[in-house]
């Protein structure tokens, strides 16, 4: 099995969420980056195939030189060689043109993404990059066994979830499930220290047309105080729903 | 030219998402002066979504498709916007919508626009607004592409009838190898889900115990709600990970939020950000969550909730 583990580079969950540029421009001023929790999972889950099954595992970015900590982090946990597409990722649409170059490239037939990055939200890489190298494509996957060319995979559907059977080549978009929170590694001195021999390669972008652009940010509207009620007096909770939000 | 939407069906009824879905294509199409065409995949009556703004509807029906699956449902999509020459294809937020949306794109070449939560505020450029970085901001963006597809929020744009009728025909398109096949489906199908509904009725740790949660369903049971929970509640087995709101987890964009002992995590208040009203019940005034309530009871979940059960059971039954 030849893993290609899809790395976003992405502010922490406790974040604040600032812009910068007229509202233009997202403010990294002060943030922290981490792999995206979606797709640390997917990696941890690569991990797991590769000590049981074998399997080889690149990480790929598709960045700025910025990212390369990230990417180091995942070298680290223990993927095997990392890449990095040297081009700004702008929109899903162009970053997954760019890793349909770098599957092509690498004939990778297991490709792992997390179901959307914490950030953009535009939960659309994994699809994209499935139908653009004609995989096939399991979207939410909590759960997935290869045996060979063939693979079942669990996905959350709404109020639920379904088993799949399905083969490779196959593109996961991936979230928690896949392992579990506790199964996460956190990267040891020797895993550090070992990444820093391992290989990590910058590719040159292809030439890729953009789908859409971020015209600017707004910041939702700063929210009213607290109606507080009393639990003595729970029918004005009920009023309060009914009369004035209108909710019930 | 035309406004193609996918309007989304269970076992052949439509869903109210795809109501909503509608109603948003019909603002779509308003805007650039064309019509509506709807796709239905398995459903009865298409009737219903006349009222909404469809002008025609393009009814598939095929046994092998009763399982939902991205590649056959993309391609009927594209295969439905060629033959309607459709500008904008406007699809919503269910997790299998979510699934197919980029599949459709690639077929399209169409730049795609998710979790968008607003009719689209220009059409020359197009742009839309979305939600983004988990609820904690907005992007407006501008879909460049010839052709756009649109992802719908739930419950962002609401439901707009429309006095109208739509009229149905067979649609027959060809079904590509499906490569992904459905083997079980484990889904209770008495339950709202989390996806589909108005209320949410979510509850924490200060719950003790996953054999408290009786009282959570009851209450959901009353509001016609569906059940949620934090994501520590999920990690420590006390209920499915399918109830699992916050970042990590579901997001919910639900009319009314109701957190039991929650205390409100930033993960878990970016997940449920996006509900329009949210109501906490903790008994730590100081728990994060009332920060981010429009309405709070301090107070011990275990005497607050029997009581606003019997409550809204009165309220209801005026009703």
């Amino acid at each position: 099995m030849n893993i290609l583990v899809c790395i976003s580079h992405v502010p922490d969950t406790t974040s604040k969420i600032n812009f910068t540029d007229g509202d233009t421009k997202f403010d990294k001023n002060g943030v922290q980056f981490v792999i995206n929790p979606n797709d640390e999972f997917g990696l941890t889950r690569a991990m797991w195939f590769k000590e049981k099954q074998g399997a080889n595992v690149t990480v790929v970015n598709v960045g700025g030189a910025e990212t390369e900590p990230t990417l180091r982090k995942a070298l680290a946990i223990g993927a095997d060689a990392a890449i990095r597409v040297n081009t700004e990722a702008t929109d899903g649409f162009s970053v997954a043109k760019q890793l349909a170059k770098v599957v092509e490239d690498g004939g990778y037939n297991l490709i792992i993404a997390g179901r959307e990055s914490i950030d953009y939200n535009g939960g659309m890489v994994p699809g994209m990059l499935a139908g653009l190298i004609g995989a096939n494509f399991v979207n939410n996957c909590i759960g997935l066994e290869v045996d060979g060319t063939s693979a079942t995979a669990t996905r959350e559907i709404d109020g639920g979830k379904e088993t799949v059977s399905t083969a490779l080549p196959l593109v996961i978009g991936g979230q928690k499930g896949l392992v579990e929170e506790s199964d996460l590694k956190i990267p040891n001195m020797r895993g550090i220290m070992m990444a820093r021999k391992k290989p990590l390669t910058i590719a040159e972008p292809i030439d890729a047309a953009i789908g859409t652009t971020s015209v600017s940010f707004e910041k939702p509207a700063p929210k009213g105080a607290v109606k507080l009620v009393s639990p003595e007096n729970l029918d004005e909770l009920v009023d309060l729903l009914h009369n004035e939000a209108k909710v019930i | 030219m035309s406004v193609l939407v996918y309007t989304e069906s269970e076992q052949n009824k439509f869903k109210k998402a795809a109501f909503e879905v509608a109603s948003y294509a019909k603002a779509v199409a308003e805007q650039l002066g064309t019509t509506v065409t709807a796709v239905t995949i398995n459903a009865d009556d298409t009737s219903e979504l006349g009222n909404y703004g469809v002008d025609k509807v393009l009814k598939v029906s095929n046994a092998d498709l009763n399982n939902f699956n991205a590649n056959a449902y993309a391609a009927i999509l594209k295969q439905a916007a060629e033959a309607e020459n459709a500008q904008v294809v406007i699809v919503g937020s269910s997790a299998d919508s979510k699934y197919l949306a980029p599949l459709l794109a690639i077929g399209l070449n169409a730049g795609y626009a998710s979790n968008v939560v607003e009719a689209p505020s220009s059409t020359s450029p197009f742009t839309v607004k979305r939600s983004a970085f988990t609820n904690k901001a907005f992007e407006i963006s501008e879909i460049k592409s010839e052709i756009k597809i649109i992802g719908v929020s739930n419950n962002a744009f609401g439901l707009v009838e429309n006095s109208g009728s739509a009229a149905a025909e067979d649609f027959s398109p060809s079904i590509p190898e499906l490569g992904v096949k459905v083997e079980s489906v484990d889904k209770a199908t008495d339950k709202v889900t989390i996806a589909d509904a108005e209320i949410v009725v979510s509850a924490g740790r200060g719950l003790k115990g996953p054999e408290n949660w009786g009282m959570i369903e009851e209450l959901a049971d009353v509001l016609g709600a569906a059940t949620a929970c934090s994501k520590p509640v999920s990690d420590l087995g006390w209920r499915p990970h399918s109830e699992h709101v916050g970042q990590t987890g579901k997001p919910v964009a639900s009319n009314l939020y109701i957190a039991i002992g929650i205390s409100g995590a930033i993960q878990h208040l970016a997940g449920i950000n996006a509900s329009k009203v949210k109501v906490v019940v903790n008994t730590d005034p100081e728990a994060p969550f009332f920060k981010a309530a429009d309405y709070g009871v301090v107070g011990d979940a275990f005497e607050v909730v029997p009581q606003l059960i019997e409550k809204l059971k009165t309220f209801k039954a005026q009703q």
